[in-house]
């Protein structure tokens, strides 16, 4: 398998893929300065009237509030929660520990369809309102194990050592957290929280499920898609949806080091499954 | 002796107190996470679980919460749901496999032939489209599939006639493919990156040439990582329905889901729908545990 024409072959593949996963996004990104209403390709002129008017658009701005809020209460939980059950899984043996990762993961591993209706039949059966707490709710469930993968990887990457040390220095428990373990597992919080924030802001199988009629970011863009004369405004949105996703994941994947931290969230969710 | 006596107030006895009883640590570390699961989550399901047996009354057309198998009897009798189970796990399948072959040449290139700095820039440039919202690359899809867009203009522009998939089973399919593809690019990666060098230069010493080799030494090392990228392509599309309802013009299971909880207003009948993807799923990673797809990931 090492012949030139074998190696060629390769490099041919590599640049194809990377071009079909790319080229996608820059069409979201052109379409966003398209003039004309109508969305046939190639585009005839170009303008930033759209962003002007999707900046002023009122139900753009609820959407944008609803969605930071859901997105910063669904991280803060996510990450009182999900390090409580990373430092358990790490520092204690117990009866069904390898249990807690499974059930962590679970809402992301199932179809999403699955958690979808599994939470709105729920809803509905105890006639909670639909509104922006069932939203968090939904959210902060799946978030939770974002932000455990990071810590517990972060975890076991620290040498126990350290926290002994601390110890037999006569420092207590408080002190040991706050001057050992906090120290380094912190970059690996903001990574968590940063993903975490990302996912819920993404997130539209479940919210459409758990939203009723509010709206939400991604709901604005899966409610206006289908009527033709919105659809610059969504083109505009797209983008900054866009934007702003990648920002967090950048400074994430920056501060806690590596390609296999936004991986870790994703693709390996079931890295932690025995 | 006295200063530390008199420290011990308040935290630092609490402090004491934990350190002696790690019990009460794990109690009070797992309690709270545990809850939340088990509430919220479990409890969801065990609600679903439970809604699936529940009928609709014949001429109220009300929910009534007593025991019936009407809905699996529905879900199992009729045609139309049938089919739409059927085409569900078969593009399911069908994504999955192209993500599978797709994978190949970047999976390869990254973890055998690139040099480290630029292993790590493809595997960021495999993950950051994750990143950029769903709905905005099934989105990204819709403009590049519609009949005056970017992939009818790029077949017409080589001369072969033009290319119109507007809404159909292959825009789907072709979505899916898209929005999937780094979940089956990583675990193969991984598991080419693994496999030993010495193992295709003994087989190339042996005599065997290239497909030989791939068939015989590479296929079978990797196979745990394709298994394990598998699942995520197959359990996606399984669960999905926006990418059929914003591409496509036929149902899956997700979109009857959707419309019994909205419009159609049946939803126990969607419950028990729900169980379906479910099963099907813990049958798929059974057989992917078995197959060592988790040592894979």
């Amino acid at each position: 398998m090492g012949s030139r024409a074998f190696r060629i072959l390769v490099k041919v593949g590599t640049a194809l893929t990377l071009a079909f996963l790319y080229i996608p996004l820059a069409i979201v990104v052109l379409y966003a300065f398209n003039d004309a209403v109508g969305q046939s390709w190639p585009i005839e002129d170009y303008t930033t009237k759209w962003f002007g008017i999707a900046w002023r658009d009122v139900r753009v701005r609820e959407a944008l509030v609803n969605s930071l809020q859901v997105a910063t209460v669904a991280t803060l939980l996510a990450l009182v929660l999900g390090s409580l059950a990373a430092f358990a899984v790490h520092r204690f043996r117990f009866f069904g520990r390898t249990s807690v990762s499974f059930l962590l993961v679970l809402p992301i591993a199932l179809p999403g369809i699955v958690t979808a209706i599994a939470l709105n039949t729920t809803i509905n059966n105890f006639g909670i309102p639909f509104g922006l707490f069932t939203i968090f709710v939904g959210h902060a469930t799946f978030c939770v194990v974002v932000v455990y993968n990071n810590v517990l990887a972060r975890l076991r990457r620290t040498p126990t050592s350290l926290v002994e040390a601390s110890m037999d220095l006569g420092a207590d428990g408080w002190q040991t957290f706050r001057y050992v373990t906090f120290p380094a597992i912190r970059t690996a919080l903001v990574a968590g929280a940063l993903l975490a924030f990302a996912l819920s802001f993404d997130e539209i199988v479940v919210t459409n499920f758990t939203a009723g009629s509010t709206p939400t970011i991604p709901k604005f863009i899966y409610n206006n898609l289908r009527l033709p004369r919105n659809r610059p405004v969504v083109n505009v949105v797209a983008l900054a949806v866009v934007l702003l996703m990648l920002i967090p994941v950048y400074i994430a994947q920056r501060i806690a080091g590596g390609a296999d931290v936004a991986t870790r969230s994703r693709a390996s969710d079931l890295e932690t499954v025995p | 002796m006295t200063t530390v006596r008199q420290d011990e107030a308040g935290p630092r006895r609490a402090s004491a107190f934990l350190f002696r009883n790690p019990r009460a640590k794990l109690g009070l570390t797992l309690a709270p996470p545990l809850t939340w699961f088990v509430v919220v989550y479990l409890g969801s399901l065990a609600f679903l679980l439970a809604t699936a047996f529940w009928y609709l009354d014949v001429f109220t057309a009300e929910v009534v919460r007593g025991f019936s198998l009407t809905n699996f009897q529905t879900l199992l009798e009729s045609d139309v749901y049938r089919t739409i189970t059927i085409r569900t796990v078969g593009i399911s399948a069908a994504v999955a496999l192209t993500d599978i072959v797709l994978s190949f040449p970047l999976a390869y290139y990254a973890a055998r032939l690139a040099t480290p700095r630029v292993r790590n820039a493809l595997l960021i440039a495999v993950v950051l489209p994750l990143w950029a919202n769903y709905l905005v690359r099934v989105f990204a899809w819709k403009l590049i599939l519609t009949p005056s867009g970017f992939l009818n203009w790029l077949v017409e522009l080589t001369g072969l006639g033009s290319l119109q998939l507007g809404r159909s089973n292959w825009s789907v399919w072709l979505t899916f493919v898209y929005l999937w593809l780094p979940f089956t690019l990583l675990p193969i990666y991984a598991a080419f990156e693994r496999m030993p060098s010495s193992f295709l230069e003994a087989s190339a010493d042996l005599g065997a040439r290239g497909w030989r080799t791939f068939r015989s030494v590479v296929l079978p090392l990797i196979l745990p990582g394709i298994v394990a990228g598998s699942i995520f392509a197959f359990s996606l599309t399984l669960g999905d329905y926006i990418t059929p309802e914003l591409v496509g013009n036929t149902q899956f299971i997700g979109n009857v889901i959707f419309d019994n909880v909205g419009v159609a207003g049946n939803i126990p009948l969607a419950a028990a729908y729900a169980l379906v993807p479910i099963g099907i799923m813990a049958v798929y990673l059974y057989l992917a545990k078995r197959a060592g797809a988790f040592e894979a990931l």
